[in-house]
């Protein structure tokens, strides 16, 4: 589904959204030579406010860097997802966390409604890898970068010592997605 | 994985580009969208033996680069609208003394402290006419993060060969936007380095006194020379002259060395425009959003083009001219409320056939918004 694909992160500051764009489009430049472009909103407000962050990845040069309809959008927090459901492309997929959204409105989408941040609390105890997970369930459910690559930014990029944790993490959210897929 | 690729800020590409140059000093106060400049240069220069200094405010900060620039080294400073208003009075003294620098803004909203955290293109004309008195500048900008490498270099070597401070005019898009940057091989892009004075030391040196090719060589300040440097009119010695044709030969200097360069300096891209009857004129992040209308009306057959200015100053009104000659239609693509527009405007024949389509919410502005405008223009309603 490379082409152009937009994706919009959504949820609330300290969550993790941003980091996780970061991740993903630098493993979609560094390791898959794809082209990305990172952006997000910034504001005054930063843990517990809402973020969006958007994300372009393409095999051709982007020129406008936003996301004006997401092929991929997550929410993770009521807040984001009343907020930003509506630019969810037609058919796009919609990724949320059972814990902390619930349905309100039916949009023309693929709906993957994961236990993320649950699964997370379960067999890993630390609310930190959240966004990990995350970013585990949409690679599996978009194939848009590999696992592996994923795995290598975050061994660039996150200390020894959290590594183990954020690779469980992944793979946790890999398997969630996966099993949502079929 | 290349040890050349990088996926960084727009700020990222501009320290690199600056690094690259041979940046040895950088005094400045952070200040959104700016501060990731700041940021890695504190950490980036004195690995390098490089100084990196904050300063207690903008002001002093200019001051600092330029006393470090006369020393020998290469400066920058770097800030955003409100900050930039602050360095205005120093920033002439540059251009007076003829002391090379480079100035970065990451432009961001005004006036005041107006919104600090959301892209506008409002400093155009500050950047040119920001300090008082007669004077000539040089502001360049970019769109993505190779060019903002590309014109961070290229305003290192124009602040060095023509004894100038220059201005780079990025904006909060640009500076916070992460997209791949590949770091140019050293020797990749030729490095200006400061042309240093043959004069001996215990012979007198004339700071002002031209070579025959026009350049004038410096010494470095508290050397083996000794000389005045001030903002007030002055001789080739460097001291302060009421001579009316000293004033008369200095000013007509100052301007000289940098208007009679305009199509020389002037760096752009172009996209289409050969047959273009429709021509978007863009700079910076616009420049994006219009590349991108401009790529998906060529895709249905209809003449669009692109021209993207780098240089902003001096204006390049012979390149616009030209360009638009052929056009039925110009549109000014800006976030701002048509600075640019109003200077195309004066370039180019039948002023009536330019357009401006702008965004000043502090919001990007978008492909549809462009659209938005040629639709309004078109007589199609929106």
């Amino acid at each position: 589904m490379v082409e152009k694909s937009q994706f919009v992160f959504t949820g609330s500051g300290g969550q993790g959204v941003i980091t996780a764009a970061i991740i993903l489009a630098e493993a979609a430049v560094l390791l898959e030579n794809l082209n990305a472009v990172q952006t997000q909103i910034y504001g005054a407000a930063a843990r517990g406010g809402a973020t969006r962050t958007d994300v372009v990845i393409s095999d051709t040069e982007i020129f406008y860097p936003k996301v004006d309809q997401a092929n991929v959008l997550v929410c993770l927090t009521q807040e984001a997802y009343m907020k930003f459901s509506p630019i969810i492309r037609p058919g796009g997929l919609l990724i949320t966390d059972t814990r902390y959204v619930r349905i309100e409105r039916t949009v023309d989408a693929i709906h993957k409604e994961l236990p993320m941040y649950q699964t997370v609390m379960d067999k890993i105890g630390k609310p930190i890898v959240f966004n990990i997970c995350m970013l585990g369930a949409l690679t599996a459910l978009t194939r848009i970068v590999r696992q592996e690559s994923v795995m290598k930014m975050l061994e660039d990029r996150i200390p020894p010592a959290f590594l183990d944790m954020n690779r469980q993490a992944l793979e946790l959210g890999f398997e969630l997605g996966t099993a949502a897929a079929a | 994985m290349s040890n050349n690729i990088r996926f960084v800020q727009g700020n990222e590409a501009c320290v690199e580009g600056a690094l690259y140059a041979g940046l040895e000093f950088f005094a400045g106060y952070p200040i959104t969208p700016s501060t990731e400049i700041a940021e890695q240069l504190s950490s980036r220069l004195p690995k390098i033996g490089g100084k990196f200094i904050q300063m207690e405010d903008e002001i002093a900060s200019m001051c600092a680069i330029i006393g470090a620039s006369l020393t020998g080294r290469k400066v920058m400073t770097a800030t955003s609208g409100p900050g930039f208003s602050l360095k205005q009075e120093a920033l002439g003294y540059a251009i007076m003394a003829e002391i090379p620098c480079v100035i970065v803004n990451v432009q961001r909203g005004g006036p005041s402290t107006g919104i600090p955290t959301h892209v506008h293109q409002g400093d155009v004309n500050q950047a040119r006419w920001g300090t008082h008195g007669d004077h000539a500048i040089v502001a360049l900008t970019a769109s993505n993060h190779q060019d903002v490498f590309a014109m961070t270099v290229e305003a290192f070597n124009i602040a060095e060969t023509y004894r100038t401070p220059v201005v780079l005019l990025f904006d909060e898009v640009v500076g916070h936007m992460r997209e791949r940057l590949v770091l140019p091989e050293p020797g990749e892009i030729p490095i200006v380095e400061r042309l240093r004075t043959s004069v001996k030391p215990g012979v007198n040196y004339h700071p002002y006194l031209p070579r025959e090719d026009g350049r004038l060589p410096m010494s470095d300040f508290g050397g083996v020379h000794r000389y005045n440097v001030t903002g007030l009119y002055h001789d080739m010695w460097g001291f302060p002259s009421d001579e009316p044709k000293i004033i008369n030969e200095l000013l007509h200097h100052l301007m000289d060395k940098i208007e009679h360069r305009t199509n020389q300096l002037a760096r752009f891209k172009e996209f289409y425009t050969e047959d273009a009857e429709c021509l978007l004129i863009s700079y910076g992040s616009s420049a994006r959003s219009a590349r991108e209308v401009v790529e998906k009306h060529r895709q249905r057959g209809e003449r669009f083009g692109l021209l993207e200015l780098l240089t902003l100053w001096p204006f390049p009104s012979d390149l616009i001219r030209q360009k638009a000659a052929g056009a039925r239609l110009v549109v000014v693509v800006e976030m701002n409320m048509g600075q640019m527009c109003q200077s195309v405007r004066l370039a180019v024949d039948r002023p009536e056939r330019v357009f401006l389509s702008n965004r000043v919410d502090g919001v990007f502005i978008s492909p549809s918004d462009i659209e938005k405008t040629l639709h309004l223009i078109q007589g199609k309603g929106v």
